[in-house]
């Protein structure tokens, strides 16, 4: 029995309008079914890009905001179902550490206040001075002076601001603590600070932590299992090393591949997956998989049709596509150009017959508009091999004509290539171009 | 020439000079001299006496920055509102508001026991000719001279005073008070109360827009046709009129304040609906509102004097008013102007106080100045 548990969570906000009366227009799906185990003494890391849902994901456990749907239990009890009282009381072992420290505090109330309201609200500590004394032992313990006490919130440091903040969790002894990116707001030399003095309560505590961040590094120092979300629901879950080690999920292959390395000759030559188009609106979420309007290995069958579950892959590395186990042998190619791929001169040439069997896939590749020549934007320079047709457009848009129609500008394949020197441009700037046409 | 050398040693000699005390002295004395010796004398003279300048200039500065740490060393622990109050004395614009005010206030207290004169007593009146344009202005024994029943003026507006500020302070209380309670019950609402404390919010704050809608000047007039002409009615006029103003500010400053982090963060610690209200978001809304009351005793005073003038003040003769003594002066405008401009500058000296006053306080409370 892990100690927090959620299964199939929902929180969809309603979008309202009217002036007297509310009237529901639609929703957005900030959080969109998403089931997950948090054992104790862990750390659960949850990653993701902004406004994929995670902030609220962490805010729902605590039911901070409303629950649509789904169990959130925590160790034994679906705290979606409790009333207001008693969650109330529930909240004393699950705490929350907020990401802006500052903003977080109460700018008029000094640290003694702040600290014993979470007390007092419990009932912890039969008077003032024995809260006080228990006050000080913890702001000890997050590396806090004792002269802290009466002090006001700006007064202190960002890094100070934050100790203060983990100190008002501890305070209620919690089991349970959720980090909304505890340390995005503050520098990076404060950052290992915080985030060793979180691991040091952990030990000595034996705490559990649910991390929410976007920093990669920073949750692989940290967590133990890694969940990474997109669009409101997870997409791939594994232990911490296993999945840098191997992301599985293309979504997570793309955020990985987006850290770089600090070995420049490395750097230079790996493969990097830029993902193209925005992240498409939660209030309007792609059918099927989620991903698919972005995926570089998007299907024709299933992946915009079925939602795919979370699966495991072996050894607790969970993945949400239809098509792992194609991807990871190598024998689904990408349908989809990935922006700029740096690669050798050797690579290319090895890449060669990827792009060719790319090509003939006709129902994938619809000659786009020639795309306009946009400032700004590359032009697509579509493919080293002018004979084949452009590869990676959406199925979805009819075919208007045949690449390289008539009147259009030609490629500006040679000019992308001597630019880039040792490299080759494939697709690129191409698919938002053709997406806008 | 020779006053100029004496006045460069002088100079040089309070650099030199050794007690920290004198140093001070010497610097402001020696300012004024070395500005006229550099004017006079010129050339060798006065590039000495610069050079003193720059010297002292930079103990100065050595002074001030040693102040300022000791200043700065002395904040630790001091909470929003002080550091405000500390903002708002050293404001200009807020002594200033603050005397005025002060003055204002101890003369409505005791001004009607040191009144040279009884304010109701028509002691002059054989002297004043009202109907043949006969007044008697300032003189040694009535100092803002009669007003056209041969009553002291000066008396007169001593007692005002306290009528003036009676009405101000309690019409800004009414508004004050019954606002907060509508617009904190309205922003907890729409704040913590979920979606039936949204409906409730609605409701309340479109009766507030129409309140607010209302020109404020009529609904005074027509509250006072209705309750009758008395005091009473003027401050509940201009109270009431004060209502929607300070609801929806406290209201609006609820709401943004109820999104803030710390009210989740308290939500979080599992802290009382009702003490989050009280705790966390009502201390961190206020600001606006003790602005708003500082600048509407200002307005409240003005809208009272306007009442009494429009007539719907207090009718009893006895108790002077400033703005019933402006009302009754205009009729006798050309002959003797006097008799207004004394209640008019009361007025405006008084709401320039608050005004003042209440525009240094914002300033202070700004949390975007905040250091």
């Amino acid at each position: 029995m892990s100690l927090l548990e959620l299964d199939g969570l929902k929180v969809h906000f309603p979008i309202r309008k009217g002036i007297l009366f509310d009237r529901v227009v639609g929703h957005v799906y900030a959080v969109d079914g998403v089931s997950l185990k948090v054992e104790a003494g862990q750390t659960y890391g949850l990653v993701g890009e902004s406004g994929c849902g995670k902030t609220t994901l962490g805010r729902a456990v605590l039911r901070l905001t409303g629950i649509t749907s789904g169990e959130v239990v925590f160790d034994g009890t679906d705290l979606a179902g409790l009333d207001d009282e008693a969650m109330r009381r529930f909240r004393r072992r699950l705490q929350m550490v907020f990401q802006d420290p500052l903003g977080s505090l109460n700018p008029r109330q000094n640290i003694e206040s702040i600290l014993a309201e979470g007390m007092a609200a419990h009932g912890i500590g039969a008077d003032r001075e024995e809260r006080r004394e228990k006050i000080k032992e913890i702001l000890a313990r997050v590396g806090l002076p004792a002269d802290a006490l009466n002090r006001y919130p700006h007064e202190f440091s960002g890094g100070q601001r934050q100790r203060i903040g983990i100190a008002r969790a501890l305070v209620l002894e919690p089991d349970v603590i959720i980090c909304d990116e505890p340390v995005s707001a503050l520098d990076v030399s404060i950052q290992a600070q915080v985030i060793n003095l979180l691991e040091e309560l952990q030990e000595s505590l034996g705490l559990t932590y649910l991390v929410i961040a976007h920093d990669l590094a920073v949750v692989r120092h940290i967590s133990d299992v890694i969940g990474v979300m997109y669009l409101g629901s997870l997409v791939e879950e594994a232990p911490s090393d296993a999945l840098y080690a191997a992301p599985r999920h293309p979504y997570t292959k793309a955020l990985m591949s987006a850290v770089p390395v600090p070995d420049p000759d490395l750097e230079d030559r790996r493969e990097r997956i830029l993902l193209h188009g925005d992240l498409p609106s939660p209030a309007n979420p792609p059918a099927g998989c989620r991903f698919h309007t972005r995926c570089p290995w998007v299907q024709d069958t299933l992946c915009a049709t079925d939602r795919p579950e979370l699966t495991d892959t072996g050894d607790g590395h969970r993945v949400a596509c239809h098509w792992t186990a194609g991807i990871e042998a190598g024998t689904l190619v990408r349908t989809r150009a990935t922006g700029i791929e740096a690669v050798t001169e050797t690579a290319a040439v090895a890449e060669e017959p990827e792009a060719a069997d790319a090509g003939p896939a006709p129902d994938l590749v619809s000659g786009p508009e020639p795309p306009a020549p946009v400032p700004g934007v590359p032009a697509p320079a579509a493919e080293a091999d002018p004979k084949l047709p452009v590869p990676g457009v959406l199925g979805g848009a009819p075919a208007p004509g045949p690449a390289g129609a008539p009147g259009a500008p030609p490629p500006a394949g040679p000019g992308e290539a001597a630019e880039g020197g040792h490299g080759r441009t494939t697709g690129g700037a191409g698919q938002p171009a053709a997406d806008r046409g | 020439m020779t006053a100029g050398t004496n006045r460069t040693q002088a100079g040089k000699e309070s650099d030199a000079g050794d007690g920290s005390k004198e140093r001070g002295e010497s610097q402001g004395s020696k300012g004024s001299q070395g500005a006229k010796g550099s004017q006079g004398s010129g050339g060798a003279a006065g590039t000495a006496g610069t050079a003193g300048a720059v010297a002292t200039g930079r103990a100065a500065k050595i002074d001030r920055l040693a102040e300022l740490t000791r200043r700065t060393g002395a904040t630790v622990g001091n909470s929003l509102w002080k550091e405000a109050f500390r903002r708002l004395r050293s404001n200009r614009m807020a002594v200033i508001g603050a005397v005025v005010i002060a003055l204002f206030v101890v003369v409505a207290v005791v001004g009607p026991w040191v009144t040279p004169y009884s304010p109701t007593a028509q002691t002059w009146r054989g002297e004043v000719l009202a109907n043949q344009g006969k007044f008697v202005g300032a003189r040694g024994e009535n100092w803002f001279g009669l007003d056209h029943l041969g009553r002291d003026m000066f008396s007169r507006m001593l007692v005002g005073a306290r009528q003036t500020l009676l009405v101000g302070v309690v019409s800004m209380l009414i508004g004050l008070l019954l606002g907060a309670l509508i617009g904190t019950l309205s922003g907890a609402a729409v704040t913590l109360g979920g979606r039936a404390g949204r409906r409730i919010d609605t409701v309340v704050m479109r009766v507030i827009d129409i309140l607010l809608s209302l020109p404020s000047l009529l609904l005074a007039v027509s509250i006072a046709a209705v309750m009758g002409q008395s005091l009473t009615t003027v401050m509940i006029a201009v109270g009431v009129v004060q209502i929607p103003v300070f609801a929806r500010l406290l209201r609006g400053s609820m709401l943004a304040q109820g999104g803030a982090d710390y009210v989740l963060a308290a939500k979080a610690l599992g802290i009382r609906r009702k003490r989050i209200v009280l705790t966390q978001i009502l201390p961190n809304s206020l600001s606006p509102v003790i602005v708003q009351a500082t600048l509407s005793l200002a307005t409240a005073i003005i809208e009272a004097a306007a009442l009494s003038y429009l007539g719907l003040g207090n009718p009893d003769p006895a108790v002077p008013e400033w703005g019933v003594m402006l009302s009754q002066a205009q009729r006798f405008f050309d002959n003797a102007p006097m008799m207004a401009v004394y209640p008019a500058v009361g007025i405006i000296i008084t709401a320039l106080g608050f005004t003042l006053l209440g525009e240094a306080m914002r300033e202070a409370l700004d949390p975007k100045l905040r250091g």
